[in-house]
């Protein structure tokens, strides 16, 4: 800072002092008036929230009680997008979907979120499984509760997807156009079960490993790949290669079998499951929304195809 | 009776849910069946007064001109399924709050459980190891009833009964899923669940379980009730007898089809019709082989080097 000489800055100084008393006096006298005001803006803007940019970055439209917000809440919403804008007034009606494909979807959620908390506490080996499960039970803050409800929707899920199929065939909703839609829904039948089966053998205790025993020793028959189905010894087929050994890896059910089951049940299988329920779920909507409650037919309405 | 045995079954925590299934079975069987003797109904009166069925809006709930047909998902129906949600929800939680799932001793295999049941969905396929040797048990019935429910969509005809209950219009494909859905599976899952005990010997419902007990049980096999001993004899015997179960029962089939179902009939491929012979009848042959099984005590019908039936 270059030196300043006698009192020639005096005035200036004064001045600079003057200057700031000043604006730090507009500072209070605006903070005074201002922030006030503002504060009541404020909370005017708080009692409509969806006009503040926060929520219009979130939400793309207004929540006005119109039509077209109805509609579009549910169009412009990628988890609810799944749903037309408007149905059929009927098919709200517990009484015909039973709601049991929607429980079925909504299990899986419930396992999902279940089973990922479970795999904190896990370790697919043997000793540790056994033991981990005793911790859960024993020691982890609601661990019991988890690895109940994680059990129970399995068991659930099993019921609700077979009395979501047996609902689909007593409404006649496989016919025309959704016989594909049915044929993702068997296969989605075979995983959910595959899905509860391999998580039976987990806890590695003596219900999981004789059910799984009992359940692979049918491979061992399977015609032509298994050791003791038919024609496996002429396609060489022995403990040690046939498809059991595939679906074990090993002879007997033990650690390769409990990393297999856990791999399939954590990973694999939920894959492919997700997946199908994305296809399900997409043609449901493109076959036309659910088939019902429909109007009911004539026989002598019926247009027998020309042949 | 066995009261204490017959309650240790039932609340195991495993078997609870099939506890749980028969009542909700019922129930929406109920409610099917409800529904499809309204729209029958409906259906009947429609066809005997053509005036009413143009104008009727065809459906057994209530309608008035000016309601809307169609209404919003927001809220209507997204409020049901937030309820469906929530219910859903609190049993699971009861259910997990009061009932422990199970957890028996570490896995042994030197110690074998008995009985050793599979998870009880599948105990069904279990119960047919009882009649069949487990290559079909075990290999054979999953895949026939997974590419049997995935062909119906393509070999069941009919145009009626899509989007409603109904159970006039549908009475043999209704009847033929019953039987294979409730019969065949469910009632075997029952068996397998609260009638086999140790041995997967037959235990009836409060009948003390017996370790020890054993059943003499003489079976034979057809071939020899018609004394046919040459391996060759009987593996020609067996083929003749399941070929002419397809071939009679196809044709006892036929003629009743074609009396009852003269327009599925007239409206089915070739294909379609071999195709839907086949699955009906290879689930009559389950209640078949278990009747001589059961009857007669005849374990296999068809003998071969390879494999029995
Ligand atoms: C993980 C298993 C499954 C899930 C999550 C699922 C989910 C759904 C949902 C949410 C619907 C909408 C209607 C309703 O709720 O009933 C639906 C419809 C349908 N499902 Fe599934 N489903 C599953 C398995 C199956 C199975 C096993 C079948 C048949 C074998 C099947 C066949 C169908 C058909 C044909 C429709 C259309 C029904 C109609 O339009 O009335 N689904 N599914």
């Amino acid at each position: 800072m270059p030196e300043e000489n006698g009192n020639g800055n005096n005035g200036k100084r004064v001045g600079l002092l003057e200057r700031v008393k000043a604006g730090v006096k507009e500072d209070v006298q605006s903070l005074r008036s201002d922030m006030p005001a503002k504060a009541k803006e404020q909370i005017e803007g708080l009692k409509d929230p969806t006009k503040t940019q926060v929520y219009t970055s979130i939400f793309r439209h207004k929540h006005d009680d119109t039509p077209r917000n109805r509609a579009l809440g549910v169009l412009s919403n990628v988890f609810l997008h799944l749903h037309p804008a408007k149905i059929n007034r009927d098919a709200v009606r517990y009484s015909y979907t039973w709601g049991m494909g929607g429980i079925t979807f909504y299990l899986f959620i419930v396992l999902t979120l279940t089973g990922v908390m479970l795999m904190f506490y896990y370790h697919p080996s043997k000793v540790q499984a056994f033991r981990d499960v005793l911790y859960l039970e024993h020691d982890v803050p609601f661990g019991k509760l988890l690895r109940n409800m994680h059990r129970w929707a399995a068991h659930l899920m099993v019921i609700a997807v077979w009395l979501h199929m047996f609902r689909v065939f007593l409404t006649g909703s496989y016919k025309k156009p959704r016989e594909f839609n049915w044929n993702i829904g068997v296969l989605l039948l075979v995983f959910t079960l595959l899905l509860s089966f391999t998580g039976y053998l987990l806890p590695d205790d003596q219900l999981g490993f004789w059910a799984v025993t009992v359940g692979t020793n049918m491979a061992r028959a399977t015609p032509g790949l298994g050791n003791e189905g038919p024609f496996g010894h002429m396609l060489g087929m022995t403990p040690y290669n046939d498809v059991r050994f595939g679906l074990l890896g090993g002879s007997i059910v033990d650690a390769n079998a409990l990393l297999r089951s856990y791999i399939w049940h954590c990973i694999g299988i939920p894959i492919v499951a997700s997946v199908l329920m994305i296809v399900h779920f997409w043609r449901v909507r493109k076959d036309g929304g659910i088939s019902g409650p429909a109007a009911v037919m004539l026989a002598s309405e019926v247009k027998e195809p020309k042949k | 009776m066995d009261w204490r045995q017959l309650w240790e079954i039932c609340s195991a925590p495993d078997n609870v849910p099939i506890v749980g299934l028969i009542p909700l079975l019922i129930f929406y069987i109920y409610l099917a069946w409800k529904q499809a003797r309204a729209n029958d109904e409906l259906i009947g009166q429609l066809e005997t007064n053509p005036a009413m069925a143009k104008t009727h809006h065809r459906k057994s709930w209530p309608f008035r001109p000016g309601w809307q047909k169609e209404i919003h998902v927001w809220p209507f129906l997204l409020r049901m399924e937030f309820l469906v949600a929530m219910i859903v929800t609190i049993i699971l939680m009861v259910w997990s709050i009061t009932l422990n799932a199970p957890l028996e001793e570490p896995a042994n295999p030197n110690l074998t459980m008995n009985p050793a049941k599979a998870p009880w969905y599948f105990l069904g396929l279990q119960e047919m190891l009882v009649y069949f040797d487990p290559w079909i048990a075990g290999v054979v019935m999953p895949t026939l009833i997974i590419v049997g429910l995935m062909v119906i969509p393509y070999i069941d005809t009919n145009p009626l009964g899509s989007g409603y209950y109904t159970w006039k219009q549908r009475k043999f494909s209704i009847g033929t899923f019953l039987f294979g859905f409730i019969i065949l599976w469910i009632a075997m899952i029952i068996i397998g669940t609260f009638i086999r005990g140790p041995g997967w010997q037959w235990f009836w419902p409060g009948q003390t379980w017996d370790h020890n007990r054993l059943i003499y049980e003489v079976n034979r096999d057809l071939p020899d009730l018609f004394g046919i001993t040459s391996n060759l004899g009987k593996a020609i015997f067996g083929g003749i007898v399941v070929g002419g179960f397809y071939a009679v029962g196809g044709f006892i089939m036929h003629s009743l089809f074609r009396r009852y179902n003269p327009k599925d009939y007239k409206r089915m491929s070739l294909l379609q019709y071999s195709i839907m012979m086949f699955f009906v009848l290879s689930m009559v042959a389950l209640p078949a082989k278990m009747l001589l099984r059961l009857a007669w005590h005849i374990k296999y019908v068809w003998i071969t080097p390879w494999f029995n039936v």
